[in-house]
């Protein structure tokens, strides 16, 4: 594939792309969140700019600051029949909706003895590094991963962004989409318009014999880049993106880890009670007596996020920690 | 005036017996309870009976009704039918929700019952969604929402009030207030003397009834479901009632004094609606209790429906958990 020649799209872009194509493929789609509408701005990221000048305000709803109305619409228009997409602006602000999401939208389904179903997607954002301390920059997937019944997503490329938004978008399921603010406007290749990406399917991103490291969203690029790294000193890695978190597909990292015998998971959410730790456990259930030494896990240090540069940038896993767990397997 | 109209014999013949249907199935679980055939925590609605039982008959199939663990009322007024609205609270595999839902969570979409919650105040924001879908597909259907005047103090409530006006959403807001949430009094709880005050802090209109008077309740409800389907926003209606079995059933209402117990159950809706019904000449003693008989009847069929059904299989604790079933 000749790169020069490919269109590239940042992942603001590509997720404006996808949002665009599902409305105008289906009119039950519909947006809402605050500011979202281009009265307001067209979204404090511009994701959904042109959104309602294009669809309507009233299928692309700007919303008061009100993170469980937003939810809770959006779970009884997906149990009306509508396929609402709304916007959590960060991540964080997922907390003051929990209710929404954990008792209401993952669970009618199964409440109902599948009577019901909500077809809900959750747009958010995260990613430490703008200095914006303990209350704007966290990880909880695990928390979301851990309820049954919700679907979690992570892109850490553009076309990735576009084709599983899509997915989301069309999954009769509620899907939490984590988007990641450093990777905002990191270009990257444009996707192919109309390429879904399947959902629970992970990507071997580069092969490699010695050791496998199963990643997602921005530390995806830092295993890729430690990986380049290590093979000047003939250390070879295959690196996953598991693209979504739950469900988790254990055949991929398993067909890997059953080649290369050594595996780490690295990510920028901490690491203890993780999704590291659900990973590890499943190696160690399949490939036990076969693994060559325990499965490592790197992720952010247990902290809050902090505001400091210097304890910011030691608080997402580095470069160096990566290797470092890398390289403890191989020992 | 629409405000002078009075309802029809039909309706007031339909909301004795709803109301009645409620009151005997209510009777009757308890008794079930008792037995031990249902294992579950109870909220009986003892004495809101006719709150349902007049917002319904405004009601038409297509509408929505949404309501909490305090419900049975709420949903037998939009027409649950009983076979498997008993099976579910025996948890069996004919239940509405195959036994997966429960007493809390009855939940039966074809009767226009899409959502019961057990989380205080967490229906309001839903409802708007229904609502909001509604408004979208212009099919006129309006979405009730039912709560206690606990919920009023949850921030979902005026999270979803806010909304609801902002968007003139097509949901009428009803708070059953029975004056207590869990063992606390109204005044203790509430900062405002009334729910439908705070009703004017979203720019909606507020209306306090009478919860123990059909003809009241009905006129309020028959307004704010004509207001929501005409387009012109939601309504926040208040009616003001008691529980006569406290707030979960075997618990004593200790903590409500002897005095307003007494004074309540002397005010108790059901047989002054009754004999309002045979003053009036809207019908006779024996055309009541035909009405009644035909509902204990209807009763008992669905409990032995029920207790003949079987429990679900093993094999639905992990099915409807996803659409397709996703491993995680
Ligand atoms: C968010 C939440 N907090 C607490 C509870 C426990 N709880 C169940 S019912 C109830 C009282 C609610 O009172 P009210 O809203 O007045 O309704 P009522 O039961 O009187 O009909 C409480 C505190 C709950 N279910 N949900």
């Amino acid at each position: 594939m000749s790169t020069s020649a490919q269109k590239k799209m940042n992942m603001v872009q590509a997720i404006a792309m996808a949002l665009d194509e599902a409305m105008a493929l289906d009119p039950t789609v519909l947006a809402l969140g605050e500011d979202i509408a281009d009265a307001q701005g067209g979204g404090v990221f511009k994701c959904t700019a042109g959104l309602s000048t294009k669809y309507g305000t009233e299928r692309v709803r700007s919303t008061p600051i009100a993170e469980q109305a937003i939810v809770g619409a959006a779970v009884g228009a997906a149990l009306a029949g509508m396929r609402p997409v709304a916007e959590i602006m960060l991540m964080n602000f997922m907390t003051v909706a929990m209710d929404q999401v954990v008792n209401h939208a993952a669970k009618l389904r199964y409440m109902t003895g599948g009577q019901t179903h909500v077809p809900l997607t959750i747009r958010t954002t995260t990613g430490a590094g703008f200095g914006t301390g303990g209350q704007h920059a966290d990880y909880l997937e695990a928390w979301f991963a851990h309820t049954a019944g919700i679907k979690v997503v992570a892109p850490s490329t553009p076309a990735d962004a576009y084709g599983l938004l899509l997915s989301c978008i069309f999954d009769d399921d509620p899907c939490i989409f984590i988007e990641n603010l450093p990777l905002y406007f990191v270009p990257g290749v444009a996707p192919l318009a109309g390429e879904r990406v399947p959902l629970g399917k992970a990507r071997v991103v580069c092969e490699g014999a010695d050791v496998t490291v199963v990643s997602y969203s921005r530390t995806l690029h830092d295993v890729l880049e430690v990986a380049r790294e290590l093979e000047a000193q003939n250390v070879s890695v295959e690196v996953i993106d598991l693209r979504t978190i739950a469900p988790l597909d254990m055949d991929t990292i398993s067909a890997s880890v059953a080649r290369t015998g050594r595996a780490v998971v690295a990510h920028e959410a901490q690491v203890d009670f993780g999704v590291g730790a659900e990973i590890v456990a499943r190696l160690h259930r399949e490939h036990f007596g076969r693994l060559k030494a325990p499965v490592g896990r790197v992720g952010a240090a247990r902290s809050p996020v902090p505001y400091s540069k210097p304890l910011e940038a030691a608080f997402v896993p580095t470069r160096a920690r990566i290797a470092a767990a890398i390289l403890d397997t191989l020992n | 005036m629409s405000e002078l109209e009075n309802p029809g014999r039909p309706a007031l013949l339909e909301m004795y017996r709803i109301a009645t249907l409620i009151k005997q199935a209510d009777d009757r679980f308890i008794a079930l309870i008792k037995a031990g055939l249902i294992a579950s925590p109870y909220y009986s609605p003892r004495g809101q009976e006719l709150i349902p039982a007049a917002v319904s008959v405004n009601l038409r199939a297509s509408d929505y009704v949404v309501t909490m663990y305090r419900g049975i009322h709420d949903q037998i007024g939009k027409g649950i039918p009983l076979r498997p609205f008993v099976a579910e609270f025996m948890g069996r595999a004919t239940g509405t929700c195959k036994g997966k839902g429960g007493p809390m969570h009855i939940t039966h979409v074809a009767s226009g019952l899409p959502v019961t919650t057990g989380i205080v105040g967490a229906g309001l924001p839903i409802a708007n969604g229904l609502a909001w879908a509604a408004q979208l597909k212009k099919t006129g259907q309006v979405t009730v929402c039912n709560f206690g005047d606990g919920a009023t103090n949850i921030g979902a409530f005026h999270e979803a009030l806010n909304l609801a006006s902002l968007w003139k959403l097509p949901v009428v807001f009803v708070c059953q207030n029975n004056g207590y949430a869990e063992h606390t009094r109204y005044d203790l709880g509430t900062s405002s003397a009334t729910i439908a005050d705070r009703a004017v802090a979203y720019g909606m209109t507020g209306v306090t009834v009478d919860g123990n008077d059909a003809i009241e309740l009905w006129r309020a409800a028959r307004d704010a479901v004509g207001r929501a389907r005409a387009g012109e926003g939601p309504t926040l209606l208040e009616a003001k009632t008691f529980r006569f079995r406290g707030h979960l059933l075997g618990d004593d209402s200790h903590y409500i004094p002897k005095a307003e117990m007494a004074a309540a159950m002397a005010e108790d809706p059901l047989p002054r609606y009754r004999a309002w019904l045979v003053v009036q000449g809207h019908a006779s003693e024996a055309a009541l209790d035909d009405i009644e008989a035909t509902n204990a009847a209807a009763i008992e069929d669905a409990v032995e429906f029920a207790l003949a059904s079987p429990f679900p299989d093993e094999s639905e604790l992990t099915t409807d958990v996803y659409a397709m079933e996703a491993r995680a």
